[in-house]
């Protein structure tokens, strides 16, 4: 019996229209957009000016606090302006405009294919290497790497846990670079674990990708400590606190970290990312994304280096599919619409999710019929058409008490609605206002 | 048996009155009567808009404050002050009359859409997602956040624009459609003499061309309305005019200066002559 969370989740259709596809480099375009607020935090500090030269990994934007990651130039070339552009949060962000010119990387950067396996760094080096790359979660909430590897006095991590569930419908990216950098992907695990100092790491890998499984199972015999746990598919499996429970069997409190209950936990992607900046000294440049949809003639996952637009990852795919509805940053279910294809690739880009008119039509919303559906596919166990409830009547004591702020924004509780209700967009304004009221409270 | 029934729950409701009594004396609070004659002259409309917790909670406060100088009734205005001083004994606190400002002329034929919203039909929801459904990311969703707000009735979405529309004679200035617009879109400003004012009606920060290509009618920040002020009433400042109502004398100088027609005059008298313009200046003065 192949174990999964405990409490809710639901098992959308999967879709991996890309899976077995192999990782093909997209071309460099003429222009990139990094943006400088790529991360959870403080947006990073620009540390270049219009008219400087740069190469493929020369640092362009400083890290803006802790809780904050270093941007690196991700081609070679002139920058062209630094000036707001629209990033997938749909609003004007500052953004560095570079042009193209070659590809010339930084001498420090390691280019070879050579797999470098062993790794003689203390602990604080490591985390030092890991900072300097300017590494943030690669599974999408893009919180900075080295934060998460700093646990807070008093606690001690136990196990590192890996977060290669992918339990994202269509997405395939982080299954392509098992395939591919496996050996490497292991290699970053090991050094993940001397990072935190433990003796322990489980990949926890959904049963729908059996290649990736057996692929990790022959290479892990040679690593000391690292296990391959298969799991039973089930959304949203890949949330920190769900996979925990899914690996471990233990709960993280409301409110607390899953460093109290001695877990830390990195996507799969995290751990390449990790490999090649302490091994290859090669900062986050570039990362794998999915193409994909139903209507896509070619889908696909693309090594795309960061700031591209991705109008041309839509074309390498084959181009954009004439009844398109809807342009989805990231996976069908946490994933974001997105305003213009000028849009740039950023560090926490998965995948470029092209739904067709039919399939992004949101239905007419009825009346709550108290079917209690929500509640039962919540993986958090809170009630969420109360929440929504709450929200609507700005009721923040009632959300607050029925901890709205727990919610992990999965939209298990949209999805599964009889009654088409929009459930999640009201808790997600309900959970920021409720933030707000305990933040102000504590100051 | 009538008698004794009759006997019985008298006593029963004698004892009762003589308990309750007691009891009402022995645990008093004692509430100053003022602040229930406050509370009579106050307009009973519990929105908010002074800060406190509905009129009972304003009352209160205007009891226990030493001077009336930060508590101000929006809706009575200057008169209900009055009121609540001569009660309280105290000196009135003075405040121009405000009202509520919509500062978005981003209309249906000025701002094309680029996009389309499908979510929830609620302003704050929106914006937690993206900019809107147009080029300005700046401009009125038009879902109606600040009507839901209103309780005066007085800001309505006007159909053709999908822009809100105050009502001058019903807006009081309590502010909750300000704190409702999750794009601070609507200011309070003083109302002026017969309603009159002139205001940017723009907030878009962008860069002149990027702002107008978005919307015919923004704010590219041009200060030509800057040059024209003749009392230095208007400062620009991340590519955005904006007018200080204290400083501000009603001169209209600045409005047919504007190349997108961003300033807007309301309640002025239709223009006929510079001749005339410069009397209704001296009058306003």
């Amino acid at each position: 019996m192949l174990r999964t969370f405990r409490i809710g989740g639901i098992h959308p259709p999967e879709n991996k229209l890309s899976a077995g596809k192999k990782i093909t480099p997209l071309a460099i375009p003429e222009q990139v957009i990094i943006p400088l607020s790529q991360h959870i935090g403080a947006p990073a500090q620009a540390v270049v000016k219009k008219g400087d030269v740069v190469k493929v990994g020369t640092l362009i934007g400083k890290s803006g606090g802790f809780v904050s990651a270093n941007i690196h130039s991700s081609v070679s070339g002139k920058v062209n302006k630094i000036d707001n552009a629209i990033d997938a949060s749909g609003y004007k962000r500052s953004a560095i405009y570079i042009d193209v010119e070659g590809d010339e990387w930084e001498e420090s950067i390691d280019r070879s294919n050579q797999l470098a396996k062993t790794c003689a760094l203390s602990a604080k080096e490591i985390i030092d290497k890991i900072t300097e790359a300017g590494i943030v979660g690669m599974g999408g909430a893009t919180f900075p790497t080295q934060v998460k590897l700093m646990p807070p006095p008093g606690n001690k991590a136990e196990v590192l846990i890996i977060n290669a569930a992918e339990c994202e419908p269509y997405l395939t990216s982080d299954h392509s670079l098992m395939m591919e950098k496996g050996e490497e992907t292991l290699c970053g695990i090991s050094i993940l674990m001397k990072a935190i100092e433990v003796d322990k790491a489980v990949i926890g890998i959904e049963k729908n990708k059996p290649d990736a499984i057996s692929h990790f199972e022959n290479l892990a015999k040679e690593y000391k400590g690292i296990e391959v746990m298969p799991l039973k598919s089930r959304y949203p499996q890949g949330g920190e606190k769900q996979l925990i429970d899914a690996v471990i069997r233990r709960q993280v409190k409301s409110g607390s970290l899953p460093i109290s209950v001695g877990a830390v936990v990195q996507n799969v992607g995290t751990a390449y990312a990790v490999y090649e900046a302490v091994q290859k000294n090669k900062p986050l440049i570039e990362r794998v994304v999915t193409v994909t949809g139903k209507n896509v003639s070619n889908a696909s996952n693309l090594l795309v280096r960061i700031g591209t637009p991705i109008s041309k990852l839509i074309d390498a795919a084959g181009g954009l599919p004439v009844n398109t509805g809807k342009i989805i940053g990231g996976g069908p279910m946490m994933g974001k619409a997105l305003i213009s294809t000028e849009v740039p690739v950023t560090k926490g880009s998965s995948g470029i999710l092209l739904l067709s008119e039919a399939e992004a039509v949101r239905k007419p919303m009825y009346n709550c019929i108290r079917c209690a559906k929500c509640v039962n596919v919540c993986p958090m166990g809170l009630n969420p058409t109360l929440l929504m409830d709450a929200t609507e009547f700005s009721n923040w004591e009632l959300a607050e008490k029925n901890n709205i702020v727990d919610c992990i924004e999965c939209g298990s509780c949209s999805y599964t609605c009889p009654a088409n209700r929009v459930l999640l967009d009201y808790i997600r304004l309900g959970k920021g206002k409720v933030m707000g009221i305990i933040r102000a409270r504590k100051s | 048996m009538i008698l004794i029934a009759i006997i019985s729950l008298g006593g029963i409701g004698v004892v009762g009155a003589v308990l309750l009594y007691a009891a009402s004396k022995k645990f008093e609070v004692y509430e100053d009567p003022r602040i229930a004659q406050v509370q009579d002259v106050l307009p009973a409309a519990n929105c908010g808009g002074c800060g406190y917790p509905g009129c009972s909670g304003f009352a209160a406060a205007c009891v226990k404050a030493e001077s009336l100088d930060s508590l101000f009734c929006p809706v009575g205005g200057a008169d209900v002050m009055n009121n609540v001083a001569s009660i309280l004994g105290k000196e009135a606190s003075t405040s121009d009359p405000m009202v509520a400002v919509v500062r978005c002329n981003g209309t249906c034929e000025a701002r094309p859409r680029t996009n389309q919203y499908d979510g929830a039909k609620n302003c704050a929801i929106a914006a937690s997602l993206y900019g809107g459904e147009t080029g300005c990311s700046y401009g009125c969703f038009g879902y109606g956040d600040c009507v839901s707000a209103c309780t005066f009735d007085a800001i309505h979405i006007n159909p053709e624009t999908l822009l809100p529309e105050v009502i001058d004679d019903k807006c009081t200035a309590c502010g909750a459609c300000v704190k409702a617009c999750p794009k601070n879109i609507i200011e309070l400003r003083k109302k002026g003499p017969k309603s009159r004012r002139i205001f940017v009606s723009c907030i878009n920060k962008d860069k002149g061309g990027i702002a107008k290509k978005a919307c015919d009618n923004a704010c590219i920040g041009c200060s030509k309305c800057q040059k024209e002020c003749p009392f230095e009433a208007i400062t620009i400042e991340n590519n955005l005019a904006y007018i200080d109502y204290q400083k501000c004398r009603l001169c209209r100088k600045c409005v047919p200066v504007c190349p997108t027609n961003a300033i807007h005059e309301l309640n002025f008298p239709p223009r006929k002559e510079a001749v005339e313009t410069k009397e209704t200046q001296e009058e306003t003065k």
